[in-house]
């Protein structure tokens, strides 16, 4: 298939935002809902033949001495400001984003045709907004599929406040509950926040380096990344310096804070947990698989600037293992299974963040760990399985949610019996996000730990500690839905497992969690596009196997029935336990920042100056001009003769005045 | 005797005088209308004289006087017109008391 393809990829998706979001409304609501999953079907066989293609079919220019290039299928100039300013909208494709377009296509493909089932009530009669709903998921994956194809840093940006937008309006989708405005509000808010650095970032590091373009700032002659082009492309800054950084460094990290923002890094996590107000299909989607992964795209989007840039990569390091420990902290005490799940997406992303910045580690290392390519590729193979056994676990999660009709796992317990494929759906998700081997989240996260390894000891031991904590909470949530007791039953039907619409995606997902961990990621997806050796690593391997083997005895023993361990647990580390559930008090710290900081020392006092001042004065024009003609409306008195008088004492004082004038 | 230009333009003065002080004084607005007929009959009068003895080869003058003559019959027409109505309105034609449009 034509790698030009990847443009009806890109368009498909925005027609059907177009279509369904004006036709839909006239259209019966289950057909809309059809129309959107087939649309989203040929998208899908769209994205894979080109996929496929770019990685493992014949030659279009695509490979050139062993290496995987990036290629440009399409780069029109957009807006050109001047010879040297121009922006492009282009489409390009290199092994991350072909491997994004696989990943987005698939869990958009399983979100769209689960949604049939979940956006419908208990009588299959479709919820209201039904058609919008399908509107802004094709809106969504249009964004998502134009982000990753980006040619240049601006083009990224566009599609990152799109994808934004489009996280906003879904999050917000059952706009009557004040819980779903506030979250999406929030969503919003801070992750503009964070867009306004990458904003930052974007203009600093495209006004030293003189483009926008990634072939000029990462790509070699050889259409791989390359860190000759990043070191020439910084140094083109000429080593300009702000408080003691170069420029470089700083736009780095303004890039990477956008990221973070998007990504749910701490302390810009906050609005994630709140995101799950929106349908949990959305969560899936947006909230899980594709959108917050943007930011560690963007971080390999632009890979080698960073390598270069030490001291960007080493805040992202320190970061992401401190998010990852953070949010596992967090997931092990939530009682909402959605916001659960929700730190632990956090956590996950943060481990892929940390493996990106790791992966830069001394490079004397490149021969016994695989070095740089290491932790990039780990990163990218863990983004893939994530977005599939979290994506599985968001669509299990709404399918009890749908049962229950509640998202408190206080309302579940015993859901074994009654839900089986849901049941054995989530187990194997859980199993994956713990790393057990054969399932995919082993693969992935055996190949960051190795190149946590490889940076320092310190940092191996941390992740996988926090892989422990995984396993532990994973399967703390797993018990407690499906075993811990049996089912109190308080609805007049008992839970049962969802029509087939939603769980055929569970089946599709759990299939592709036990067999992705196959995918041959370290030929496919590297940094420099040249196929890395790895083999397993029986150390790291065996001892991160033992640590979830740990976490999952631990859950088991504390929650698989019902007893009185963790209540004790509880009362002995109540206020450990409540700082946790509480999320370390970080959304009232925001609020305290924010309204008593922010609102009452700054914006306060603007508004009275804005009030005071500004509106002041020109209240004070207005009214002056007002008791002015106020003052003289008694000249018109009505008295025509009057009138006649002063024009004609007028005229005769402009005579005298010209005669005097002429004579003189 | 010839006549002189400065023999036209006195008479003529003394009627547009005369205009406005009745325009000025009357309080009758029929008067007013006749004082603001004197007044344009004037500026007639100084439109011939002006053609005749300063441009005695064109007719600009004169052709702008027949305009103004035929205007001011017109706009007599509607004046009366006018007043006839205040006039049904009001029972009165006294430009004292006619004083409703004003601030």
């Amino acid at each position: 298939m034509p790698l030009s393809y990847t443009i009806a990829v890109i368009a498909i998706p925005l027609f059907m935002f177009f279509f369904l979001g004006l036709a839909g409304v006239k259209m019966d609501k289950k057909l809309t809902g059809w129309l959107g999953v087939i649309g989203m079907l040929i998208t899908t066989i769209l994205a894979y033949g080109v996929a496929l293609t770019y990685f493992f079919g014949s030659d279009q220019g695509q490979i050139a001495d062993g290496v995987r290039k990036a290629v440009v299928v399409f780069n029109p100039d957009w807006l050109s400001f001047t010879k040297t300013l121009v922006v492009r909208m282009g489409i390009m494709l290199d092994p991350i984003a072909a491997m994004m377009l696989i990943v987005i296509t698939t869990v958009s493909m399983m979100v769209h045709l689960y949604s049939l089932g979940y956006m419908c009530d208990h009588h299959g009669h479709a919820e209201k907004g039904f058609q919008r709903y399908y509107a802004f998921l094709a809106l969504f994956t249009f964004s998502m599929l134009g982000l990753v194809v980006a040619t240049n840093l601006f083009q990224i940006f566009i599609f990152f406040e799109m994808v934004g937008v489009s996280s906003y309006l879904l999050i917000g989708f059952y706009y009557q509950s004040p819980a779903a405005v506030h979250a999406s509000k929030k969503a919003f808010i801070v992750t503009r926040l964070a867009d306004l650095f990458f904003l930052l970032g974007i203009m600093l590091l495209s006004f030293y380096t003189g483009t926008f373009d990634f072939d000029k700032l990462v790509f070699g002659a050889n259409g791989a990344n390359s860190l000759e082009v990043a070191q020439s492309a910084i140094s083109t800054a000429g080593g300009a310096t702000f408080l003691g950084c170069s420029v470089t460094a700083w736009a780095l990290t303004f890039i990477f804070i956008g990221g973070a923002g998007k990504s749910a890094m701490y302390p810009l996590h906050i609005w994630l947990p709140d995101a799950m107000e929106g349908p949990t299909p959305v969560s899936a989607l947006i909230h899980a698989a594709t959108m917050v992964v943007a930011g560690v795209f963007l971080v390999a989007r632009l890979f080698p600037l960073y390598v270069i840039e030490q001291g960007a990569m080493e805040i992202i390091c320190v970061v992401g293992a401190f998010t990852a420990f953070y949010a596992a902290a967090i997931a092990c005490v939530q009682s909402d299974i959605k916001r659960a799940l929700a730190f632990s997406t956090v956590s996950q992303i943060a481990f892929m963040m940390t493996s990106l910045a790791v992966s830069s580690a001394d490079s004397g290392l490149i021969e016994i760990h695989g070095g740089q390519g290491l932790g990039f590729m780990a990163s990218m193979f863990h983004l893939f399985t994530h977005a599939m056994f979290k994506a599985l676990l968001f669509l299990c999660a709404g399918a009890i949610i749908h049962a229950v009709h509640s998202n408190e796992n206080s309302q579940m317990h015993g859901l074994h019996k009654y839900m089986p494929i849901t049941s054995f759906a989530f187990l194997i998700g859980c199993l994956a996000i713990a790393g057990i081997p054969p399932f995919a989240g082993f693969w992935s996260k055996d190949e960051i730990l190795v190149a946590c390894y490889a940076k320092g000891m310190g940092w191996g031991i941390w992740m996988s500690m926090v892989a422990g904590m995984t396993a532990f909470y994973m399967f703390r949530i797993y018990f407690l839905i499906f075993h811990w007791r049996k089912h109190e039953v308080h609805t007049e039907h008992a839970p049962s497992d969802q029509p087939w619409t939603m769980t055929l995606p569970l089946i599709i997902l759990a299939t592709i969690s036990i067999v992705a961990g196959f995918v041959p990621a370290h030929d496919l997806v590297t940094w420099d596009g040249k196929e890395l050796h790895t083999q397993l690593n029986w150390t790291v391997a065996g001892s991160s196997v033992l640590i979830a083997c740990i976490g999952i005895g631990l859950a088991y023993k504390m929650y698989f029935k019902e007893n009185e361990l963790p209540d004790k647990l509880q009362a002995r580390f109540s206020g450990l336990w409540e700082a946790a559930y509480r999320r370390f008090y970080m959304d009232e710290l925001y609020q305290f920042i924010t309204h008593k900081v922010i609102f009452q020392s700054i914006c306060k006092p603007i508004a009275k100056f804005d009030r005071g001042i500004i509106d002041g004065f020109f209240n004070m024009l207005a009214s002056v001009t007002g008791q002015a003609a106020y003052g003289i409306r008694r000249l018109q008195n009505g008295s025509i003769q009057s009138y006649v008088y002063v024009y004609l004492v007028g005229a005769l004082a402009l005579a005298v005045i010209t005669m005097v004038c002429v004579l003189i | 005797m010839n006549l002189t230009l400065l023999m036209y333009l006195v008479p003529s003065l003394v009627m547009f005088g005369c205009g406005v002080y009745g325009f000025l004084t009357r309080k009758n607005m029929i008067a007013i209308m006749i004082s603001l007929e004197l007044m344009l009959n004037s500026v007639d009068i100084n439109f011939v004289v002006f053609n005749r003895y300063l441009f005695p080869d064109q007719m600009d003058g004169m052709f702008f006087t027949l305009f103004a003559i035929g205007i001011a019959a017109a706009e007599t027409a509607l004046a009366l017109a006018i007043i006839i109505n205040v006039y049904r309105v009001a029972r009165k034609v006294d430009i004292n008391e006619l004083t409703k449009l004003k601030f």
